[in-house]
């Protein structure tokens, strides 16, 4: 497995320990999995998985999520992602491999172990809102708080909290239908927070919105984000979106995923060509960093005007073409010079391609 | 999928690979089809018993299930009790919650030895009660409705009658709704039992009412009880089928909400599954209402009194117009239970939030004041307690006398019609029917099953027919056939250009929804009555009867098809340049046709259940067969002729159905399995 290195966020935060990891994951559907198992010793590839009738619907995955970390499953419909996340919160049981909570084997939880998990730490958003139509909106965000059999009093108040969290004061008594779609979902986003989980899925929870009302989700979510720090796991078929909110991006095709790292990461050395075709739309300058277009300085350079390295080039950029010269870069909080950028460089890895 | 998996299995026997063009094919095909129809008569006396069904054949079925009924009465001991004992307890235990109802609405309660009297429900209260509500969960339109027709009842002296009926119904849905959501939870959680329960389902919902009381009354004896056991068995069925489906359609992502908030089994059912398909849900109570009340005005036949007893006597004494009232009453009724529970689920459908201008609890309070107010008053004051007697009304006399008139005036041309249409139609079918070798039916029906679906299908449905020759039915089940078929072509020839007008005209669409929605809700007991006032007994007033109850689908289905027919392919059409007609023939027509061929199979459906109803006015049927055997109580003979109607009407879905997903798929580009 993959060392334990800690990965630093866009924010500059450091991460923990990773909060849920899984190892080899597999879901297949179709044929017969259980035989397909016992004759191949957990030895699978496609040409044994065809030959059973079986589809690969989640294949050979293994990834962990950090505390604190966003990461975003990314793919096209079809991809297994949505089967994935569902595998992750064993609502799909995985064909094989293991998944680890908090340093617990959640294939191993008894129903009623596994359902006090959900009860406290686990928290999900969906794509469709999923809300109850027959409860207000105060009452679908106290919902899994009812569920733990807490008193009428308490769940009201902090789900009124919640309701506040997202921005949806004075709607309390409304009902779903009487919602527009980002409102619905801001309380589909209240009601997984109410008991203030650990681990949080959103499965695609802006794909059924209107694009302006998307990007303004995004931002709610964002801030929500900085407030509340968690472990997320973001499911999306939109990989500008990926690029705005994952600290990392694990990208899917046909079950597998096909690469995993930062955003710039990907974009700078794409895996392979497929991921090669999601990247060309991008606009680099706001996912690049001067950090990875840096270049040495000259010892007898001694500029007078900074960028930092953790900026994007889109923010760089005012810095560097007003300025003559080449300009230096330096790291946070810390005043050395590590390298400069000038102008034709800046055009040069915008534009060249 | 490989080619050889998805060949048509039609299109894989020899005679369709035969390099023929398609049209010569298909004329080739039906010719052959339809000669297997005669090929048994051809041999003239050597296959005579291939014509005719030899009465030695005959396999005493109704003999046999007879005794085990009777065995099942007399002899069966299931040890600490016997199995009539045990229908007697649950009998018993039915009466309990009859016995309320009926107190509180029919005749009220006295205690101790009469000096402690508790009086029923006020009509003036239930009156209001029903108004308030009405008011509540519905529109002022519907206040004034439910109020006009509860009046009406008052009246009219049925408001007994009627509190009976309402007794019954009241009972019997509760039971029926719960009975039917515990079933169906069940089917939804275990497959295995899921697909035991659909041909019992299927069974107990083609098979006439009728069939039913005989068994039920040797289990429940003469009375309310039974009345109501035979309720529940027939309304139980659709309840059970679409809390199913209603639990099916509740959207995946909310059941794995409930599962990620750490939902237990229970908790899911109670709080997530149950409440989200609750508007499905009341569609199923409003059908267990309407169905309840159908069968309890049937069931007055072995004792459930209320307004079909009212009906059933009138119409025995032939006195039309007291029949009239009384069947007023209870399309009345009818229609009132169904707007209220309509509004009911309508309300449950769109959840507003309101800000209430008086708090719940002071209408609750007021409504519930209206119901008794009344009720203690009627200890004291008589008008409370009922409707004046001298105030009531009757036109019977005027119903007479236009009967009378009809009769004297109107019967030259009423006749002219009934005989010309007798003569010229329905004898000519009749003969050809009776004409038919029962042998040649059986290859006939299951050439046509292959034809259309393959050897499963094929051989089912020629048990089935086979089923009616050997059980000696085979005479009286052709006569159902004929009367069925005049019945459907009739109607469809009636209810397409209805239904052809609703798709082009907006105004008459309205009025027509709000007709065909009406006739629906009627109890098909109904119908009888202005039928025989103009026409008499006999088979061409049950067509009337029959045309007039089934020709609902026909109108719905035609102008739901035709409407449904994408905007895309109706626009690309015009584009083309096509006429009105050319767009309305070449391109909605086809379309539409799956669609349509559902309604015939529903118009099927409502003709057969009709069917048996009208055995009342002297049909020589399998209904007539059924009927006698409920006079003469034998269980056997009308279970097994029950049967057989169930059989046949089995056997016409399944054609039929499996013609219209033909079509569905060969529409949609998919081919079959």
């Amino acid at each position: 497995m993959s060392p334990m290195a800690s990965v630093t966020t866009k924010r500059g935060l450091e991460f923990g320990a990773p909060v849920l990891s899984c190892q080899n994951l597999w879901k297949l559907y179709g044929g017969s999995p259980e035989t397909l198992l016992r004759q191949s010793n957990g030895k699978l590839d496609p040409e044994i998985i065809r030959a059973a009738g079986c589809i690969g619907a989640v294949r050979d995955v293994s990834l962990e999520v950090n505390k604190g970390e966003i990461l975003v499953v990314m793919g096209l419909s079809g991809s297994g992602k949505s089967t994935l996340v569902r595998c992750l919160s064993l609502l799909v049981r995985p064909t094989i491999g293991e998944i680890f909570f908090e340093g617990q084997d959640l294939l191993a939880m008894s129903r009623r172990e596994l359902q006090d998990v959900r009860r406290h730490k686990m928290g999900m958003v969906f794509q469709h809102f999923a809300l109850l139509p027959h409860r207000t909106v105060i009452d679908n965000v106290a919902f899994p708080l009812e569920i733990q059999g807490i008193s009428k009093q308490e769940r009201t108040e902090r789900a009124a909290q919640m309701v506040e969290l997202v921005g949806l004061a004075g709607r309390e008594e409304y009902f779903p239908a009487e919602l527009s779609g980002g409102q619905q979902q801001r309380v589909g986003i209240a009601r997984s927070l109410t008991v203030g989980p650990d681990l949080w899925f959103l499965d695609e929870p802006f794909s059924a919105l209107d694009p302006l009302i998307r990007r303004e989700m995004q931002d709610e979510f964002l801030r929500l984000q900085s407030l509340l720090n968690k472990t997320i796991i973001f499911i999306t078929h939109d990989f500008d979106e990926a690029i705005r909110i994952g600290d990392r991006i694990a990208i899917m095709n046909e079950g597998e995923v096909v690469q995993i790292g930062k955003a710039e990461d990907i974009l700078t050395s794409p895996a392979n060509d497929y991921v090669v075709e999601f990247t060309q739309g991008i606009s680099r300058e706001r996912v690049l960093t001067v950090q990875k277009v840096l270049m040495p300085a000259p010892a007898s350079f001694h500029p007078t005007q900074f960028v930092m390295e953790t900026d994007t080039l889109d923010v760089a950029a005012n810095t560097v073409l007003s300025s003559d010269g080449p300009v230096g870069v330096k790291g946070a909080g810390d005043d050395r010079v590590l390298g400069i950028i000038d102008n034709k460089k800046l055009a040069k890895v915008l534009y060249e391609n | 999928m490989s080619l050889t998996q998805s060949t048509n299995k039609a299109e894989s026997n020899t005679f369709y690979r035969a390099n023929l063009p398609l049209g010569t094919k298909k004329i080739l095909l039906s010719v052959i089809l339809i000669s297997l129809l005669f090929v048994p008569g051809w041999f003239g006396a050597a296959t005579s018993n291939l014509v005719e069904y030899p009465a030695t054949w005959i396999v005493p079925l109704n003999e046999w299930t007879s005794n085990g009924i009777y065995w099942l009465v007399n002899d069966f001991d299931l040890g600490l009790f016997t199995f009539k004992e045990f229908t007697r307890g649950i009998s018993w235990l039915l009466t309990r919650p009859f016995i309320l109802a009926e107190g509180i609405l029919v005749s009220g309660f006295s205690f101790g030895s009469e000096n402690v009297v508790v009086p029923p429900l006020s009509w003036m209260g239930v009156l209001l009660f029903c108004v308030l509500l009405a008011l509540r969960i519905g529109t002022p339109g519907l206040a004034l409705g439910v109020g006009l027709s509860l009046l009406y009842m008052a009246v009219f002296g049925l408001w007994e009658s009627a509190m009976t009926t309402l007794a019954s119904v009241s009972v019997a849905v509760p039971l029926g709704v719960f009975g039917g959501l515990a079933i169906g939870v069940l089917a939804h959680r275990n497959g295995v039992f899921a697909k035991i329960l659909n041909p019992i389902l299927d069974i107990m919902q083609t098979m006439p009412i009728f069939a039913y009381l005989v068994p039920v009354l040797f289990f429940f004896g003469f009375g309310p009880v039974a009345a109501l056991t035979a309720t529940i068995v027939y309304a139980l069925p659709p309840m059970v089928r679409i809390t199913r489906i209603a639990l099916e359609q509740v959207p995946k992502e909310i059941s794995e909400a409930g599962t990620m908030a750490g939902c237990t089994e229970a908790q899911m059912l109670r709080k997530v599954l149950l409440p989200s398909a609750l508007p499905s849900l009341l569609v199923g109570v409003n059908q267990v209402i309407m169905l309840s009340l159908t069968v309890v005005i049937i069931a007055s036949m072995i004792g459930a009194g209320g307004l079909g007893y009212d009906v059933l006597t009138a119409l025995r004494r032939l006195s039309i117009g007291q029949g009239l009232e009384a069947g007023l009453a209870i399309t009345l009724m009818a229609i009132v239970m169904d707007r209220f529970s309509q509004a009911a689920a309508q309300k449950s459908q769109v959840k507003r939030h309101e800000n209430p201008r008086l708090p719940i609890w002071v209408t609750g309070w007021a409504i519930l004041a209206a119901l008794l107010l009344p009720t203690i008053l009627s200890n004291w004051i008589a008008i409370f307690a009922a409707y004046p007697e001298e105030l009531i009304l009757s036109t019977a006399r005027f119903w007479d006398d236009a009967v009378t008139w009809i009769n004297i005036n109107l019967y030259d041309t009423l006749s002219t019609i009934k005989y010309g249409f007798l003569i010229n139609v329905m004898l000519p079918v009749k003969q050809f029917m009776h004409s038919l070798p029962w042998s040649g039916v059986v290859l006939f029906v299951g050439a046509l099953g292959f034809i259309l679906s393959g050897w499963r299908l094929g051989l089912t449905v020629a048990a089935l027919v086979f089923f009616l020759a050997m059980t000696g039915n085979w005479e009286k089940s052709m006569t159902t056939v004929y009367l069925v078929s005049v019945g459907v072509v009739l109607s469809f020839v009636l209810g397409f250009p209805v239904g052809l007008v609703a798709v082009y005209s907006e105004r008459a669409r309205g009025a027509i929804l709000v007709a065909i929605d009406t006739l629906q809700t009627l109890p098909s007991f109904v119908y009888l009555i202005p039928v025989v006032m103009l026409f008499e007994n006999g088979d061409f007033a049950a067509l009337i009867a029959i045309v007039a109850y089934a020709i609902v689908p026909s109108i719905r289905y035609t102008e739901f098809g035709i409407r449904s027919v994408s905007k895309d392919l109706v626009e690309a059409s015009d584009m083309m340049g096509c006429t009105r007609w050319q767009a309305f023939l070449k391109v909605k027509l086809p379309l539409a046709f799956p669609e349509i061929m559902l309604g015939v199979n529903q118009t099927i459906m409502m003709a057969l259940s009709m069917l048996i109803i009208t055995a009342l006015v002297g049909t020589r049927d399998l209904g007539q067969e059924v009927l006698n055997a409920l006079q003469k109580a034998d269980p056997g003979r009308g279970l097994v002729a029950g049967l057989c109607v169930a059989f046949i009407a089995i056997i016409a879905d399944r054609l039929i159905k499996a013609s219209a997903d033909r079509m569905r798929r060969r529409m949609s580009g998919q081919k079959s399995e």
